[in-house]
C-alpha cells in the first residue's frame, strides 16, 4: 500500500486552524481552545431550577436554619455561559482528541478494541442507570442478576471458583488478590513469615506497587533469553518467606509463557499464592483457562477484554477470579442466588428467560472477608457493558476473538520484522515488542520520535518505552476489530518511517507537525506545576 | 571519554565530593544527570540530618524517571542548596557547579579513600 | 455476532504471510497440559436478540415512583446537555492521554476539572479524580500518614460506613490503626461528632482525623472546631464532602481542613446501582508530591501554543514501581468530564438553587412528618438536605410503602443498632410537594 492511502488524520478542520497555526507573538501564549473559565460572563445560565413552592418555605422555615458560622463566604468561581456555549466547547475539546472511534489505536498493553455500541444503549436503560446502589434487594432483582450471570460467565471464561465484581479497576484488582493473599496466610498462621512478593521485570508497574500498598516486599525475577521467566531464577528465589508470584501472562512482551505449568508447580511447592495479572486476557479466551491451569487469583480488566470504553483514562473495572482457597476472603457484599436451582437459572437467561423462582440478594455475612475495596458493588455501569459484550459474542464469538486478535498481531510482526528489531523473534499472543535501536544508535531518531511521526500519519502510535527490559521499546496491540487493510496501512506508515530514519532523519525528529499542538514542554510543567486555571483579581 | 573535575572524588552511584577543610559539598555528576533527562525535582535533606555513607538521603526526579540519591560520605548537613527548589534545572546546566545539592561537616575524611578520582570515574562511566 | 472485520479470505491471506497453516498453530506454545478443557458459554446473540435480554434484566429491576433514598448517592437531575458532552465518542474511546499532542480534549477537560474542584473546596491542587469517594478517603487519609509521618489514623462514626469500611481495608494494608470517634447518638442528642470526644482520643501518634460535612445522617458538623482540636494534636483534618452543599456550607479551605475527599456522584453522573462514580480529592501544593493519583498540569509547545500534560508522573506507579505512593494508574476521566460539564452547565446560581431546593424540601419533608405526628427528628442538630426520623414500626411500614412504589429512605439501624426505628430521609430538587404529599399520606395509612 502506498503512502497516499493511509488512514486519514482524526482530527478535522473545524475552524481551529489559524487559531494553532499561527500563535500570537510575545508572552501571550497561542490558545488552541480557550478554558471554559474565560468564556464565563457573569449573569449568563444555563440550566435552571424550579422554585421552591411558598407551602415548601414555610414549612421549612420551623426547622433547625443552618447556622451562620457553617455558612460559605466567598463563593465558588464556576463559570457562567450559556447551553450552546458550553457545548460548543466540549465539542471543540473532543476534536482535539483521538479516539478508537476515529482510527487504528495500536496501544500495547491497552486493547483498544472497538467498543460496540449497543453496550452502550444497554447501560442506559432506566431500569439500570436509575437503579439505586442501596436500593432493597426486592426492587434490584434485574441488577443483581446480572451481577450474578457476569460473575457466572467470568468463572467459565477463566476457570475460576468464584468471582468477585468489586475492584474499580484492574490496580484495585491487584489490591484486592494480594488482601486476599495475605488474608489466606494468615489464617494458616503464615501472615508473619510469608513477606516476600515476586514480579517478573517485564511486569506492569502496578504489580510492585500493590504489594508495596499491602506491606509486601517486591522481588524482581529475571527474564530468560525467550522472555519468559527465568524458571531457575524463580525456583531460587521461591521459599518459605514467599507469599506470592504476580505474572502476567502472556507477558508485556507479548509472549505466552511456555512452562507455565511448570512455573505453577513451583510456585504451590513453595506454599505460595499463583496470581496471575489478566491485562492481557484478550489473547487467550477459549485457550487458556487460568483457574483450571492452577492459578489462585486473576483479575479481569472489563475495559479490556470485554470492550467497556476507555473514556480517556477510566472508569474502568478489574473484578477478581480465585480458586477456592481463597474464596472465603472475597470482599463483601457478593451477589448470591439464595433461591432457585443455579443450574436452571442459567440455563433460562441463556435462553433469555427469566425463572419465576430464582431470588438474588446481596450476601454480606462473610466472616472471613477482606472488607470493602470500595462503595458497593462495583462499577456496575461496566457489568452491564460487559455483559451485553459477553452475551453478543457467545462461546464462538468469543475465541474469535483472542483468534483474531493473535492473528493480526503475528501479521504485523511478520510484516516489520526488517524494518524495527525484534528482540524476541518468536511467535507473539495479541501484542508484539519491536525496539527501535537500530535507528536510534544508527541514525540518532529515538522511539519518542518515531512515535511522534505515527501522529503525522494520523494513527495513535503504540506504547513506547515499555516493557522496560526492551530498549527504545514499541509495543504494538492492534486487537481482533481492525481490518486487514488498516493493518496493511499501518505497515506502509511503519516502514516509511523506518525509510525516512534511515534517510531523512530530520523529517521525523520535526515530528509532529500536524497536531493541534506541538511537543509540550513535560520539564516546564513538573518543574512548576501549573495544575489550576489562575484567576483574575477582579473575577468573582 | 569524558573528563571529569580533578578536585572532586566520585562515587559509582553518581555522586561527587568536594572537600574544603571540614566541610563536604556534595552533588551528582554530569554523567547521571545526562542519564536522568530534564530533572523536575529534587528532595533535599533536612539541615541537620546525619547522613551515611553510601545511604539513601533523598531522590531526584526528570520528566519520566525517578532515581535515589545516595550520599558519598558520611556527614551531618549543614545547608542544602535553597536554589534547587525553584530551578532543579541547575542540576542539567551546571550539574558540579550551581547544582551542588548539599553541605556536610565532613565526618571521617578516611572515606574519600573508598570513592574514585576524575579518571576512575571516567572509566566507569566510558 | 462478533465485531471481528475479518472475511475467510482475509484470515487466510495473513496466515500465508505469518506462514503457518492454521491459526491453531499460534497457539502451540501453550503446554498441552495446561490447555482449556472447556468453554461451556452461550450461543451469540445478534443486537435484536441481545437488546431483549438487557431489556429483559433492567425490567426484573423496579425503580420507586418516590424515592428519599441517599445515603451518599443521590438522584439529581442530569441536565440534557451533560450527557450529550459525555457522549461524545471522542471523549468514551480515547485512552489515558500519554500522547498528549492528540488528547488536549482529554487533558484540557480535566485540568478545567482540577480548577472546579480547588474553587469547590477553597483548596489549591485536586488530582484528575479517583476511584469513589471512599477510595479518595482513604488515600487521602495514607496520604496524611506520609505527611505526617504518623501511622495511626481517626475517624468520627458518622462517617458513611462504608467509607469506614473501606478505609480500614486500605489501612489493612500498611497496618494503619484507625480508631473510631463516637459520634453523639445519644437520646436527645445532636448526632454530631463530639469535640471532646476528639480531644480525648487524639494524641501525637495520630495522622488525621476523618470526619463528613455534612456528616451520614445530615447533620451539620462544627468543622472548624474539629479542625482545630486536630490540629492541636499535630494532626490533620481529611474533611469528607458533599459537593453541591459545597454552595452553602464553607469550603473546607476556609475552615482549616489540611485535606479533602468526596463523592463526586452527585455531579451529574446516574446512580447506576453504585458505578462508576468519581472520587475526588483536593490538598495545599505544598502536600502535592504525596498526593496519589494523576495530575494534569499547563505547560507550552515550541510555537508558543498553550497545551496541557499529565505531569508530576514520577510520584506514579508506572515510574516509581515499589516506592509509589499509590498503585493506581487510572482516574475516572469520563465521569470527571460529566463533572465538569455539570458544574458548567448548572453554574454557580444552579449549584445554589440545587443546594437551597434542596435542604428546603428535607426542613418540609421533616416538618410535615412531625405536623402528622407520623415521625421525629431523632437527633437535634441542623441538618442539610437529609434527616433521620424516629417512627414506630418504622421495618414494617418501610416494606409496606416500598410494596406501593415509595421508597421511604435507608433504614439507620443495619449500620447503628443504636438508631432502631430510624430511616435516613434525603431530598434533592426533584422531591416535589406531591412526592412528600404522598410519603405523608402512605405512612398515616400503614399505621
Amino acid at each position: 500500500m502506498s503512502v497516499a492511502e493511509r488512514p486519514a488524520p482524526p482530527t478535522d478542520a473545524s475552524g481551529r486552524g489559524a487559531a494553532f497555526a499561527s500563535p500570537e507573538g510575545g508572552e501571550e501564549l497561542g490558545v488552541v481552545e480557550p478554558l471554559i473559565f474565560e468564556a464565563s460572563r457573569a449573569g449568563r445560565r444555563a440550566v435552571r431550577f424550579p422554585d421552591a413552592s411558598q407551602r415548601a418555605r414555610d414549612a421549612a422555615d420551623g426547622q433547625p436554619p443552618l447556622p451562620a458560622w457553617a455558612q460559605r463566604g466567598r463563593p465558588a468561581r464556576l463559570p457562567e455561559v450559556s447551553e450552546l456555549d458550553l457545548l460548543r466547547h466540549f465539542n471543540r475539546l473532543a476534536h482535539l482528541n483521538y479516539a478508537i472511534d476515529l482510527n487504528f489505536y495500536p496501544l500495547g498493553s491497552c486493547t483498544m478494541k472497538y467498543n460496540p455500541k449497543v453496550n452502550e444503549w444497554a447501560a442506559r436503560l432506566p431500569g439500570f442507570a436509575e437503579s439505586h446502589p442501596l436500593d432493597p434487594d426486592a426492587i434490584a432483582q434485574g441488577s443483581l442478576a446480572l451481577e450474578w450471570l457476569l460473575a457466572e460467565l467470568l468463572k467459565e471464561i477463566s476457570g475460576f471458583e468464584a468471582v468477585s465484581l468489586q475492584p474499580a479497576a484492574g490496580a484495585q484488582g491487584e489490591l484486592t488478590g494480594l488482601l486476599m493473599t495475605r488474608a489466606y496466610h494468615r489464617s494458616r498462621g503464615e501472615g508473619e513469615t510469608r513477606t516476600k512478593v515476586l514480579v517478573p521485570d517485564s511486569a506492569h508497574g502496578t504489580n510492585p506497587a500493590t504489594a508495596s500498598m499491602v506491606g509486601y516486599q517486591a522481588v524482581t525475577i529475571r527474564s530468560n533469553d525467550h522472555g519468559g521467566i527465568d524458571l531457575e531464577a524463580l525456583r531460587a528465589a521461591l521459599g518459605a518467606d514467599v507469599a506470592a508470584l504476580m505474572i502476567t501472562n502472556p507477558s508485556t512482551l507479548g509472549i505466552f509463557e511456555d512452562q507455565i505449568d511448570q512455573v505453577l508447580e513451583a510456585v504451590h511447592d513453595a506454599g505460595a499464592i499463583a496470581y496471575m495479572d489478566g491485562a492481557n486476557l484478550n489473547a487467550i479466551l477459549g485457550r487458556f483457562r487460568p483457574g483450571e491451569a492452577g492459578f489462585d487469583v486473576m483479575h479481569f480488566n472489563l475495559h479490556k477484554t470485554f470492550s467497556t470504553p476507555h473514556g480517556g483514562g477510566g472508569p474502568g473495572a478489574g473484578p477478581v477470579g480465585v480458586s477456592s482457597r481463597l474464596e472465603p476472603f472475597l470482599p463483601v457484599p457478593l451477589p448470591v442466588l439464595v433461591n432457585g436451582d443455579p443450574d436452571e437459572v442459567r440455563r433460562n437467561a441463556w435462553a433469555g428467560r427469566s425463572t419465576a423462582s430464582a431470588r438474588f440478594a446481596l450476601d454480606h455475612d462473610r466472616p472471613q472477608s477482606i472488607g470493602k475495596v470500595r462503595m458497593h458493588t462495583g462499577n456496575f455501569g461496566m457489568f452491564v457493558r460487559a455483559y451485553t459484550y459477553i452475551r453478543s459474542n457467545g462461546g464462538a464469538g468469543l475465541r474469535t476473538v483472542s483468534d483474531d486478535a493473535v492473528l493480526a498481531a503475528n501479521y504485523l510482526r511478520i510484516g516489520l520484522a526488517d524494518a524495527y528489531e525484534l528482540p524476541y523473534d518468536r511467535i507473539c499472543k495479541h501484542e508484539v515488542v519491536f525496539s527501535g535501536r537500530r535507528q536510534k544508535r544508527q541514525h540518532g531518531v529515538t522511539t519518542l520520535d518515531i512515535a511522534k511521526a505515527i501522529l503525522d500519519a494520523g494513527v495513535h502510535p503504540p506504547t513506547v518505552y515499555f516493557p522496560l527490559i526492551v530498549e527504545e521499546a514499541l509495543m504494538i496491540e492492534p486487537t481482533e476489530t481492525e481490518s486487514v487493510e488498516t493493518l496493511d496501512a499501518f505497515i506502509a506508515i511503519m516502514r516509511d518511517i523506518a525509510h525516512r530514519a534511515e534517510h531523512d532523519p530530520e523529517s521525523v525528529r520535526r515530528s509532529p507537525v500536524s497536531t493541534p499542538v506541538g511537543r509540550l514542554d513535560e520539564a516546564s510543567a513538573a518543574r512548576r506545576p501549573d495544575l489550576r486555571h489562575a484567576f483574575e483579581a477582579g473575577d468573582v | 571519554m569524558s573528563t571529569y573535575p580533578d578536585d572532586l572524588r566520585y562515587s559509582k552511584e553518581h555522586e561527587w565530593v568536594r572537600v574544603d577543610g571540614e566541610t563536604a559539598t556534595i552533588g551528582i555528576t554530569k554523567y547521571a544527570a545526562d542519564e536522568l533527562g530534564d530533572i523536575v525535582f529534587v528532595d533535599l535533606p533536612q539541615v541537620g540530618a546525619s547522613l551515611e555513607q553510601f545511604g539513601s538521603f533523598g531522590v531526584v526526579e526528570s520528566v519520566k524517571a525517578v532515581s535515589d540519591l545516595y550520599a558519598p560520605v558520611s556527614g551531618e548537613v549543614t545547608e542544602v542548596n535553597p536554589a534547587l527548589s525553584g530551578q532543579p534545572e541547575l542540576l542539567n546546566s551546571d550539574p558540579f557547579g550551581e547544582g551542588w545539592i548539599a553541605r556536610l561537616t565532613l565526618a571521617d575524611p578516611a572515606q574519600l579513600d573508598e570513592l574514585l578520582d576524575a579518571d576512575g570515574y571516567a572509566q566507569l562511566t566510558a | 455476532m462478533t465485531y471481528s472485520p475479518h472475511t475467510d479470505a482475509d484470515r487466510e491471506r495473513m496466515l500465508a504471510a505469518i506462514g503457518v497453516r492454521s491459526v491453531d498453530d499460534l497457539f502451540a506454545d501453550i503446554p498441552a497440559a495446561v490447555r482449556a478443557q472447556r468453554f461451556d458459554l452461550p450461543t451469540p446473540l445478534v443486537e435484536q436478540q441481545v437488546r431483549a435480554e438487557l431489556g429483559r434484566l433492567a425490567s426484573l429491576n423496579r425503580i420507586p415512583e418516590v424515592s428519599f433514598l441517599g445515603a451518599g448517592a443521590y438522584r439529581h437531575l442530569i441536565p440534557a446537555v451533560v450527557w450529550e458532552v459525555i457522549g461524545r465518542s471522542e471523549f468514551a474511546t480515547s485512552y489515558t492521554p500519554y500522547q498528549p499532542e492528540v488528547s488536549q480534549g482529554t487533558l484540557q477537560s480535566i485540568y478545567e476539572f482540577q480548577t472546579l474542584i480547588c474553587e469547590l473546596t477553597g483548596m489549591e491542587v485536586a488530582t484528575a479524580s479517583h476511584y469513589d469517594g471512599a477510595t479518595a478517603t482513604a488515600e487521602a487519609a495514607l496520604m496524611a500518614c506520609r505527611l505526617t509521618r504518623r501511622n495511626r489514623i481517626a475517624i468520627s462514626s458518622a462517617v458513611h460506613p462504608q467509607i469506614r469500611r473501606v478505609l480500614s481495608t486500605y489501612c489493612s494494608g500498611p497496618g494503619i490503626e484507625v480508631v473510631e470517634v463516637p459520634a453523639d447518638l445519644a437520646e436527645g442528642g445532636s448526632g454530631l461528632t463530639s469535640v471532646a470526644a476528639v480531644e480525648s482520643v487524639l494524641d501525637d501518634s495520630f495522622a488525621c482525623l476523618v470526619a463528613q460535612q455534612p456528616n451520614f445522617f445530615g447533620g451539620v458538623e462544627p468543622m472548624g472546631d474539629l479542625a482545630d482540636a486536630a490540629h492541636a494534636a499535630g494532626a490533620q483534618l481529611v474533611a469528607v464532602v458533599e459537593p453541591t452543599s459545597l454552595s452553602l456550607l464553607e469550603a473546607p479551605g476556609a475552615y482549616g481542613a489540611d485535606l479533602v475527599a468526596a463523592e463526586g456522584q452527585p455531579l451529574g453522573i446516574p446512580l447506576s446501582y453504585g458505578g462508576p462514580y468519581v472520587g475526588l480529592m483536593a490538598a495545599p501544593m505544598s502536600a502535592v508530591r504525596q498526593m496519589p493519583g494523576r495530575l494534569v498540569g499547563g505547560t507550552h509547545d515550541a510555537e508558543g501554543r498553550r497545551g496541557y500534560v499529565l505531569t508530576l508522573q514520577a510520584r506514579e506507579q508506572h515510574i516509581r514501581r515499589e516506592k509509589a505512593a499509590s498503585n493506581i494508574c487510572t482516574n475516572q476521566a469520563l465521569c470527571a468530564l460529566a463533572a465538569t460539564a455539570y458544574l458548567s452547565a448548572v453554574g454557580p446560581q444552579g449549584l445554589r438553587e440545587v443546594a437551597e431546593l434542596s435542604t428546603i424540601q428535607a426542613r418540609h419533608l421533616a416538618a410535615e412528618l412531625e405536623r402528622a405526628g407520623l415521625a421525629e427528628r431523632r437527633f437535634t442538630a441542623p441538618y442539610f438536605a437529609e434527616v433521620a426520623m424516629r417512627l414506630p414500626d418504622a421495618e414494617r411500614r418501610h416494606a409496606t410503602l416500598l410494596e406501593q412504589g415509595i421508597l421511604a429512605g435507608h433504614p439507620l439501624w443495619r449500620d447503628y443498632p443504636e438508631l432502631d426505628g430510624t430511616l435516613l430521609l434525603a431530598a434533592t430538587e426533584l422531591t416535589t410537594d406531591d412526592d412528600i404529599d404522598r410519603l405523608v399520606t402512605a405512612l398515616a395509612a400503614s399505621r
